[in-house]
């Protein structure tokens, strides 16, 4: 055999060196095609199945109007269950019947519809150029003078008018755009420091060792406008809350510029993760650790709550404390950094 | 003879067509053939539970309040009473407990949520594992997948309306990772909350982009994933009678309108039975959003977990100051870099395959994911990516339930999310590449019939029963591609030619896709194999 018959032998399907498609399988016969009792009970089965549907549905209608929603969690519940399961019969029941009556009586023959190949013919696709033609002639620049100048100020045009939209948008969309409001909390000297969410202030006596006090600022002292109640009190206990937690002096490692920073082993730290954000919630006694619960970034609460493990980079930012005269624990300042996850200009 | 009916309808039609020409429409749609196959039926739950969300989310819009102003609730559960929280809390609240079917309505949405998701990734799966991305249908690929990417922007939003704890958390952990984007990050967070998180905007805002832009988008992008598919015709699995010339399967009208119009329903009940008997975020055990406390052990809905453990295995150590500049690459890289690399080659894979393979032809008869042992190990590398990731978003809950250390499972995972993928790859592709070579001896021996023959020599042979043709051209009809040939760096006469280093680098791509292969087997090998055991049997 030549090289050359071999090519033609290859290119040509079917023919020597790959198998012939053996067409369709031979069609076979369901038990309703050839026994007219089982079409029969066929028909019967869609029937069954349609009914079903309806009393579904008038089983939710009843369950709408005899049970209502009630004074309980059980009878949510059961109202729930109920409409549920008349809306579940009423919607399968329709499925159902449908699809038994596709499979057992509806035609199972399989047809053949032939593919077409997708692109246009090559006349079609000059008869579109022509067109696309014709009318690019027909738009009449050809003759214009400076038409360098009217394509462009077309384009100017289409291009700058969306601005008349964009810029009042982002104009107003970030409210007053000052990002400087994140390095501030409402924390000043003198704010005391109280439980959450009760607004209690706390006494450095109460503060029992290796239990950790959620806190806010006494709500008397910050400003009215951002005290409990109003919206602005949302935006600033997300910044201000504080995990603080008496610890064993001896244990305590601080550093030479912190040294005054904590009362008698009671240190606080903000509540606010610097990975993403998340409150800092779990603090576990034995090791003296605090446990993001949302990616588990750990801190050390005896070492400046540097972290141990997980994705956060930085320490907890540190709340200076001290008592007053009346024993309350108080806040010697804000924040000395700004609280929360990293963002671009933070230490700016 | 007709009857009034039908004389009714034909008067109707008449009407129509006159205004319409819809007769045209119908003649071409009507008697469509769609192949029949469980797997393509993937991609219809994803439309109708796309269908029941809409249903059941604008039963929700009712009653629902986009508002962060604060009310005082009254009403159940006891513990919620007296509380002061936003309208959006208390409506959805109120929409659980006082309105009759809200909270199966609200269960029924959240469910359809979920499957929605879970739909569109196997139906995907099954798109990418059976090659039916291939030309003609990229562009649908690529428009199925903006499809999912929109299902999670249409989840994210809708999971943060309540204003419950956990919805509050989450848009925290967005404030922070939108944050750490460099330079404009801080003002991409105003730009999203109005001002500092959280602001009184984010829930009307998540509002009208959870129920006019994102699901406007998802209608207009299926009517058009719809349409590239009635004009590509379906693919059909390999088999007796199909080619990529035709199409084989049963016609729109009567046996698809009622089996895939009996379909919806089903997934709708199926739906409605899940939110009957299944409780589904339950806002009131978790509270009103509150900047103070979290709960452990909280989850995003599945379709988030990669991007929760992609941030949580990721260490802290490579946050950076580059000249007084904060750098957190330790979100940026889990929460931007990592699934937008797995998104990238996701969205790119159909075109990089044809690129490899030269391949001009369009492709209509599937892939058994076995004939293609490498895209199958990528899909399966892929996957395995996935999970990983997901399963670290669940480490905490791992930890917990089988008393391990976290940070000894955050490690694992570590490893695995780079060792696991190429692990997967070449199990997967070995494993393809070992039942392509099953089928081969399947299609030269035929089948173990357990019948044992002793010849008069005292020889035991096994008698092999041959294939029918059928089961043979399932196995032996399809492609099995070379790698690239490309044209040498000179010409004949020495001269160098451009883009050599261009071809070199997609040939070798190529090499790794096809150098190895089961090639299928031919006519000449299979009479040759009889013809050898002919003369076996002559002795």
């Amino acid at each position: 055999m030549s090289n050359q018959e071999n090519v033609e032998n290859h290119s040509a399907t079917s023919v020597g060196t790959e198998f012939e498609n053996p067409g369709l399988p031979p069609h076979r016969e369901r038990l309703t095609d050839t026994d007219p009792k089982a079409k029969r009970r066929a028909s019967r089965t869609v029937i069954a199945l349609f009914t079903v549907s309806i009393l579904g549905t008038i089983g939710m209608l009843v369950a709408y109007f005899m049970v209502p929603p009630g004074e309980s969690f059980e009878q949510t519940r059961t109202a729930n269950f109920l409409l549920g399961l008349g809306l579940f019969f009423a919607l399968m029941g329709i499925g159902t019947a449908a699809i038994h009556w596709a499979k057992t009586i509806m035609s199972d023959h399989e047809v053949i519809e032939e593919r077409h190949e997708l692109r246009s013919t090559d006349e079609e696709r000059a008869q579109a150029v022509a067109a696309l033609k014709e009318g690019a002639d027909e738009s009449g620049l050809e003759g214009v003078e400076r038409r360098g100048v009217l394509k462009g100020a077309m384009v100017g045009a289409l291009a700058l008018f969306p601005l008349t939209i964009a810029v009042p948008l982002i104009g107003s969309v970030g409210s007053d755009w000052n990002v400087s409001k994140f390095r501030h909390t409402v924390w000043r000297k003198g704010v005391r420091l109280a439980s959450d969410p009760s607004g209690r202030p706390i006494r450095a006596a109460d503060v029992t060792i290796d239990s950790a006090f959620h806190v806010i600022p006494d709500p008397e002292g910050i400003p009215e406008d951002v005290r409990p109640g109003t919206h602005a009190w949302i935006n600033e206990k997300a910044k201000a809350v504080v995990l603080m937690v008496r610890l064993n002096p001896e244990d305590l490692k601080e550093a030479e510029d912190r040294k005054g920073w904590s009362y008698e082993g009671i240190v606080a730290y903000s509540k606010i993760c610097t990975h993403v954000g998340c409150p800092v919630a779990l603090y576990e006694a034995q090791t003296h650790e605090l446990l993001c619960p949302c990616h588990q970034s750990t801190f050390d609460m005896t070492d400046g709550a540097k972290v141990v493990f997980g994705p956060a980079k930085r320490p907890l930012p540190q709340l200076p404390i001290t008592v007053d005269d009346e024993g309350y624990l108080i806040a010697q300042d804000d924040f000395n950094e700004p609280i929360g996850p990293s963002y671009w200009e933070r230490l700016k | 003879m007709t009857t009034p009916t039908a004389r009714v309808a034909a008067g109707a039609a008449d009407y129509l067509d006159q205004r319409t020409g819809i007769g045209k429409g119908i003649k071409k749609i009507a008697r469509k053939v769609f192949p029949d196959h469980w797997s393509f039926l993937l991609g219809e739950i994803a439309l109708y539970s796309f269908i029941v969300l809409l249903l059941s989310g604008t039963f929700l819009t009712m009653f629902f309040v986009p508002s962060m102003g604060l009310t005082e609730y009254h009403g159940m559960p006891a513990s919620m009473d007296g509380q002061v929280m936003s309208e959006a809390m208390a409506s959805t609240l109120r929409l659980s407990f006082e309105v009759r079917g809200g909270l199966l309505m609200r269960q029924i949405h959240h469910w359809a949520a979920l499957l929605f998701m879970a739909s569109i990734v196997t139906h995907m799966m099954r798109v990418f594992f059976t090659g039916a991305f291939r030309k003609p249908r990229e562009i649908n690929w690529v428009v199925g997948f903006l499809l999912m990417i929109l299902g999670l922007a249409a989840g994210f939003s809708g999971y943060s309306l309540p204003d419950d704890v956990l919805s509050g958390n989450g848009l925290r952990i967005t404030d922070g990772v939108v944050k750490s984007i460099p330079v404009i990050g801080s003002y991409m967070s105003y730009l999203i909350f109005g001002g500092e998180f959280p602001g009184e905007d984010i829930i009307p805002r998540l509002f009208t982009i959870h129920i006019l832009l994102v699901p406007g988008i998802i209608l207009a992008l299926i009517a058009v994933h719809l349409l590239l598919v009635m004009l590509h015709k379906h693919t059909q699995y390999p088999g007796g009678g199909r080619t990529d010339r035709n199409v084989v399967g049963y016609p729109l009208f009567p046996v698809y309108t009622a089996k895939a119009g009996g379909f919806f329903f089903i997934v709708f009940g199926v739906i409605a039975l899940m939110a009957a008997t299944m409780s589904i975020n339950p806002v009131w055990n978790y509270g009103a959003y509150d900047p103070s406390p979290v709960s452990a052990g909280a989850q995003p809905d599945w379709y988030m977990l990669f991007l929760e453990g992609s941030l949580r295995l990721m260490p802290g150590q490579t946050e950076f100051v580059i000249g007084g500049f904060t750098l957190s690459l330790n979100i940026l890289i889990p929460a931007v870099v990592i699934p937008g690399l797995l998104f990238t080659a996701l969205a790119l894979y159909p075109f990089i395959e044809a690129k490899v393979t030269g391949d001009h032809r369009e492709h209509h008869v599937l892939d058994r994911p076995r004939n293609v042992p490498v895209r199958t190990g990528i899909g399966v590398a892929l996957l395995t990516a996935f999970i990983i990731l997901a399963l670290a978003g669940s480490n905490d809950l791992i930890a917990t339930h089988f008393s391990m250390s976290l940070n000894a499972i955050t490690w694992v995972f570590r490893i695995m999310l780079f060792a696991g993928p190429v692990i997967a790859f070449y199990l997967t592709k070995h494993l393809c590449l070992a039942l392509q070579r099953k089928d081969h001896e399947l299609v030269l021996h035929g089948h173990e019939s357990g019948t044992i023959y002793r010849h008069e020599n005292g020889e035991f042979v096994e008698i092999h029963t041959p294939l029918d043709e059928q089961e043979r051209w399932t196995l032996v009809s399809y492609n099995s591609p070379k790698p690239l040939e490309i044209d040498p760096l000179t010409d004949s006469r020495g001269v160098r030619r451009k883009g050599y280093r261009k071809d070199k680098f997609w040939q070798r791509v190529s090499k790794f896709f096809y150098e190895q292969r089961v090639e299928p087997v031919t006519p000449e090998e299979l009479a040759k194999v009889h013809e050898e055991h002919g003369h076996h049997g002559d002795h």
